[in-house]
């Protein structure tokens, strides 16, 4: 080799490669890989570091393809493997790299190296969403808007019946309650459903007043179900309205009881041909008690139930004894579906709706109070012990709420109380049944004897006089334990609206009835 | 539920009626976030409210990395002192199977043990204080009915359990039926899973027990209220416990507005 520093201008460096191996620049002038061999580096000894680098197939650079058109070559196959589409998933990693990118460099998250996975996982996640999401949508939009469209309903019959209500209110007391005002006093307590909801129970009752002839209306609660729960409204209708109903209703009593009678006759006859018959039974089960007359007793009011605000109101029907009696011996979950039948032991006699009106029965007669003397017997009727009826006392004075709290003596039902019969007022079956039938008198003379009149609480009285579960399970407390001063007398005017008897507004989060709970809590000072 | 979330989710939760009166409302508001401060939680649940007869006991729950560890829960009357409860032992729970009816609403109460069941008494060497009956009602509460939706928490390799941040909410589809939820506790029965259905499961997601098994079936209630836009479910085994989720959101959970009663009739009731 010649030892020539100078550089030779018509040297061509690479003897040993064809023209053009390098691009120019490729390495700086005099670091050619051969020329270490001319620059003094020999061969390098299998000890020394570097050895065998020069060879090909173990340059630090081979894996440069050395060739340009080669290594373009090279380039275009490569995008073309990142381009191929996967079997599976009609993706290509060519486009999932760059979607990654694309979407990392413009959210920049803080450590993407650590979740770059997850990343990874969410590209592709969102190219399915993509296509699922024309096809899902028209399934998810009924439920919502439906809802959402019913609701709107609601505030829009509201628009149109503003100047018949403006003559009404003058006539009488608005039988619309202030559900509003109701749920604000309640949220004190720590009870309730929330304002939207209460909002659209008011515009419910809006449409109730204006399709039915209601006399006075109560919100009387809320009872959850397993699918769907029931909003109920305790309502007295017209009087006349009243009476045509119970014609009806008789009619069709009647109509039933010819029909049976019929079928019995044709059944007597059959009986009396065939020869030897076997003893007949000479049970007979116990007289029907009869449900006790609208307007009185456990059917003082009637219900209408709804399941959601801006569904179709549902009367409930009058609620019998038998039901009641059944009802207190079985616990069952309301579905939320009125015509359900309820399986249970011993069998209920009816379905959910009766079932419903039995309990609500239940509730009024053992929780509804009202502080003692807001309500007094009207002073005309003799004070009877079946007196149902009961006036505001114009002349109430509300007590000191410490008082009204340490005490139970403060409070009095004014409901009245459901015997073990299953009525409010007792009546005596034998009485009935006498009519109907002549034989048979002797049993039953014996049979009247064991049954003693049943009497129960006159009405209004103080709910310390409850026994049992009833008094143990009620307790009274205070809604603001700071602003002692401000409620030591409450207002006049709030009582005639909202006489506290609403405090047993039903909201059941257990799903089965307690009718010895009241609902006020106690915080302790 | 979420401490700082508490007012959306208590008017979410509201339809069932059980709520809080804006004092107390305003009382947490401002209590729970101390709470975190001086316990170095890194986040606090309000757990609910037990009802007892002559008052409530307001329960948070405060959780620090690994969410799936045991939880510290503290305890208050008035919703602004809050005092911290100790872990549920075995004896307690033993002691809150024996003891039935409402809670007194004075934690330093104790229950006459001899008169209820002379045999467990001579077991038991803690006196049956009320305060040992709620803690492992709590416990009870959260390991039979406590749940979470699906996906809405990962498990990292090393075992703990963080947040799933990318977890947008369930679908309304998938909102409806009960595989999508789970119970927040130790799971038992993973390991008697078919093959197959293994195979669909993502360990990292679906590491714990599903709603779908729960002896009784039927046990749970699920409803859409405001036409669909929330999906509640509410347990009849324990009565008053409560979740929520809006669907195609991240906002779940759950709260216990009771009386921290068993519901024994369960089955006869469905």
């Amino acid at each position: 080799m010649d030892p020539s520093p100078e550089p030779d201008p018509s040297h061509e460096p690479h003897s040993a490669y064809p023209e053009g191996a390098y691009p120019e620049g490729a390495y700086p002038e005099g670091a050619y890989p051969e020329d270490a061999y001319e620059g003094g580096h020999g061969p390098y000894q299998p000890h020394e570091p570097g050895y065998g680098l020069d060879q090909p197939g173990y340059s630090p650079y081979e894996d440069e393809i050395p060739d340009a058109q080669a290594r373009m070559l090279a380039i275009k196959n490569a995008k073309a493997y990142l381009l191929t589409t996967s079997t599976k998933s009609g993706l290509n990693l060519y486009d999932h790299l760059a979607t990654i990118l694309t979407k990392i460099l413009d959210e920049q998250p803080a450590n993407t190296v650590d979740i770059i996975e997850t990343i990874s996982q969410d590209v592709k996640w969102a190219q399915f969403r993509k296509k699922m999401d024309t096809l899902r949508d028209e399934h998810l939009i009924p439920p919502t808007f439906e809802a959402a469209e019913k609701c709107k309903a609601l505030f829009i019959k509201e628009a149109g019946e503003e100047e018949p209500e403006e003559l009404d209110e003058e006539m009488g007391e608005p039988a619309l309650p202030n559900v509003m005002e109701t749920a604000f006093y309640f949220e004190q307590a720590g009870i309730g459903l929330s304002k939207d909801e209460c909002y659209y129970i008011f515009l419910a009752f809006k449409n109730l007043i204006s399709v039915q002839p209601i006399q006075t209306c109560r919100f009387w609660g809320k009872i959850l179900g397993l699918e769907m729960n029931y909003i109920i409204a305790e309502v007295q209708l017209r009087e006349g309205e009243e009476e045509e109903e119970e014609r009806e209703e008789e009619e069709e009593e009647t109509v039933a009881e010819e029909e049976k009678e019929m079928g019995e006759g044709e059944e007597e006859v059959e009986q009396k041909e065939k020869e030897p018959e076997p003893p007949k039974s000479t049970y007979k089960p116990p007289p029907e008690i009869p449900k006790e007359a609208n307007g009185t007793g456990t059917n003082k009011y009637v219900y209408f139930v709804c399941n959601e605000p801006g569904k179709p109101w549902v009367k409930l029907p009058p609620v019998t004894p038998a039901q009641i009696v059944c009802a207190r011996q079985i616990k069952k979950f309301f579905t939320g579906r009125l015509d359900a039948p309820i399986v249970s032991f011993p069998p209920f006699p009816g379905n959910e709706a009766n079932y419903l009106r039995a309990q609500i029965a239940r509730i009024s007669a053992g929780t509804h109070v009202s502080p003692t003397g807001f309500y007094q017997f009207p002073e005309d009727e003799e004070e009877e012990e079946g007196g149902d009826t009961y006036e505001e006392n114009p002349e109430f004075e509300p007590p000191p709420v410490a008082e009204m709290v340490e005490s139970l003596a403060m409070w009095a039902h004014h409901v009245k109380g459901i015997l073990k019969q299953g009525r409010c007022v007792w009546i005596n079956p034998a009485q009935k049944s006498e009519e109907d039938e002549e034989e048979g008198e002797e049993e039953e003379e014996e049979e009247e004897e064991e049954r003693q009149e049943e009497t129960g609480q006159p009405l209004l009285t103080l709910i310390s006089e409850d026994e049992g579960n009833l008094r143990t399970s009620t307790s009274a407390g205070v809604t603001n334990t700071i602003q002692k001063a401000t409620l030591l007398r409450c207002p006049r005017r709030q009582r005639q609206n909202f006489p506290l008897s609403q405090e047993s507004l039903r909201q059941q989060t257990p799903l089965w009835k307690r009718s010895w709970l009241s609902r006020l809590r106690r915080k302790k000072p | 539920m979420e401490a700082l979330s508490l007012p959306a989710a208590l008017s979410l939760v509201a339809g069932g009626g059980a709520g809080l009166s804006p004092e107390l409302r305003a009382a947490l508001g401002a209590s729970l976030p101390l709470l975190q401060r001086d316990y170095r939680f890194e986040r606090v649940w309000f757990w609910g409210c037990i009802q007892g007869v002559r008052g409530a006991y307001y329960i948070a729950q405060g959780l620090g990395p690994d969410r799936a560890a045991p939880r510290s829960r503290l305890y208050s009357l008035n919703c602004l002192d809050w005092s911290l409860l100790t872990a549920a032992t075995e004896e307690m729970l033993a002691l809150a199977e024996e003891v039935k009816g409402r809670f007194q609403g004075d934690p330093s109460f104790e229950y006459s043990l001899a008169e209820i069941n002379p045999e467990a008494a001579a077991r038991l060497v803690q006196s049956g204080k009320e305060e040992a009956r709620l803690i492992a009602t709590i416990e009870q509460i959260d390991r039979a009915v406590g749940i979470v939706p699906r996906g809405a928490f990962v498990k990292t390799p090393l075992g703990s359990v963080h947040e799933n941040r990318h977890f947008e909410g369930l679908s309304l589809v998938e909102a409806k039926k009960l595989s999508s939820y789970f119970h927040f506790t130790e799971p038992t029965n993973l390991k008697n899973k078919t093959l197959l259905e293994k195979a669909d499961l993502d360990p990292s997601t679906d590491f714990l027990n599903s709603l779908e098994h729960d002896i009784p079936q039927g046990s749970w209630s699920i409803q859409l209220e405001k036409g669909g836009s929330v999906v509640v479910l509410r347990s009849l085994l324990w009565l008053g416990l409560t979740f929520y989720h809006v669907p195609m959101t991240k906002q779940f959970g759950y709260v216990y507005f009771g009386t921290g009663e068993k519901n024994l009739d369960l089955p006869f009731m469905l």
